[in-house]
């Protein structure tokens, strides 16, 4: 049974990568593109009946994937 | 407070190493030279730490390769329990650079070092001032108008929410800032250094270990907080 973690960054928290990948893609040309954020996927794949699992990856999300003092996580079934 | 103490008057200190740790042999340097005293390695892979320690230093470098975030996997480690208990004992930790990054993430220290605002690595000597506090490293460096310390780090821009930052500047935990103008991260309020509520727990982005000769960049203003450490083990 797999997850997917999508971890990130707070709104309130500059992402610099996404500020130079658009800045970066700008400086080609692409001056229609405002703005670029960069979050990270996880896929977690877990052995165990759905609702557990479920809990196991929203666990596994909050206390290790994201550091929620500068991020957000979503979590969803495969 | 001093439990078990070796049968010299020197502390017992000891130095977790973890894989990626780069820092620990300048570390082990500074504190041999300087003060006589040999640093107690500890692995990564022990549960726990030794029971004669009065003081502990968690070193810079990369552990884990920095993977998920600067120091997120070291602290989850087993050993990492019992440096949370060595806290709450109320004896002294110094995290220095990626050992800051560990102490945030294992919330023995607020808030969290993000990656510099440049998006470069940056690798230069900082000057760093000392904010207002009434805590034993304040009073130990009281005077010092600013120290010459490097810095070398791809992730530590410090960042704290609002409400955070108020309380760390009310409760005067805020040790050092760089110098105006200087900030080499982007690091909220300047910060570079910050203290527990304790007083006991010390993590900062430059490298004092980095800065005990004058060989070593001109500077041995780093032997001033090393000096400040030994006294929070002392006391």
């Amino acid at each position: 049974m797999q997850f997917e973690v999508i971890v990130e960054l707070k709104r309130e928290v500059l992402d610099t990568e996404g500020r130079a990948i658009q800045s970066s893609l700008s400086r080609l040309g692409h001056s229609d593109l405002k703005g670029v954020s960069v979050s990270k996927r996880f896929v977690l794949e877990l052995d165990a009946k759905e609702t557990d699992a479920l809990k196991k990856a929203e666990m596994l999300a909050s206390e290790y994937l994201a550091n929620p003092v500068s991020e957000t996580f979503t979590v969803r079934k495969l | 407070m001093m439990s078990q103490r070796n049968s010299t008057d020197r502390p017992n200190i000891g130095l977790v190493v973890f894989p990626g740790s780069n820092c620990d042999a300048d570390c082990m340097d500074a504190f041999k030279r300087h003060y006589d005293i040999d640093l107690q390695i500890i692995p990564h892979q022990n549960t726990a730490l030794p029971s004669n320690l009065d003081g502990l230093i968690i070193p810079g470098g990369f552990s884990y390769g920095d993977y998920l975030r600067g120091g997120a996997l070291a602290s989850h480690v087993p050993l990492m329990n019992s440096v949370s208990d060595f806290a709450k004992s109320g004896r002294s930790i110094l995290g220095i650079c990626n050992g800051f990054q560990i102490l945030t993430e294992l919330r023995l220290l607020p808030g969290v070092l993000l990656k510099n605002e440049s998006g470069r690595f940056v690798c230069e000597q900082s000057e760093l001032v000392l904010a207002d506090g009434k805590s034993q490293y304040h009073q130990q460096l009281a005077g010092v108008e600013r120290l010459c310390v490097p810095v070398a780090h791809g992730e530590g821009r410090y960042f704290i929410d609002p409400e955070g930052l108020k309380r760390l500047e009310d409760q005067g935990q805020v040790l050092f800032r760089y110098k105006t103008g200087t900030n080499p991260n982007g690091a909220v309020s300047d910060i570079a250094g910050i203290i527990d509520e304790s007083g006991k727990i010390l993590g900062m982005m430059p490298h004092p270990e980095r800065a005990t000769d004058q060989v070593m960049g001109g500077s041995e203003d780093g032997l001033k907080i090393l000096s400040a450490f030994l006294t929070t083990v002392k006391s």
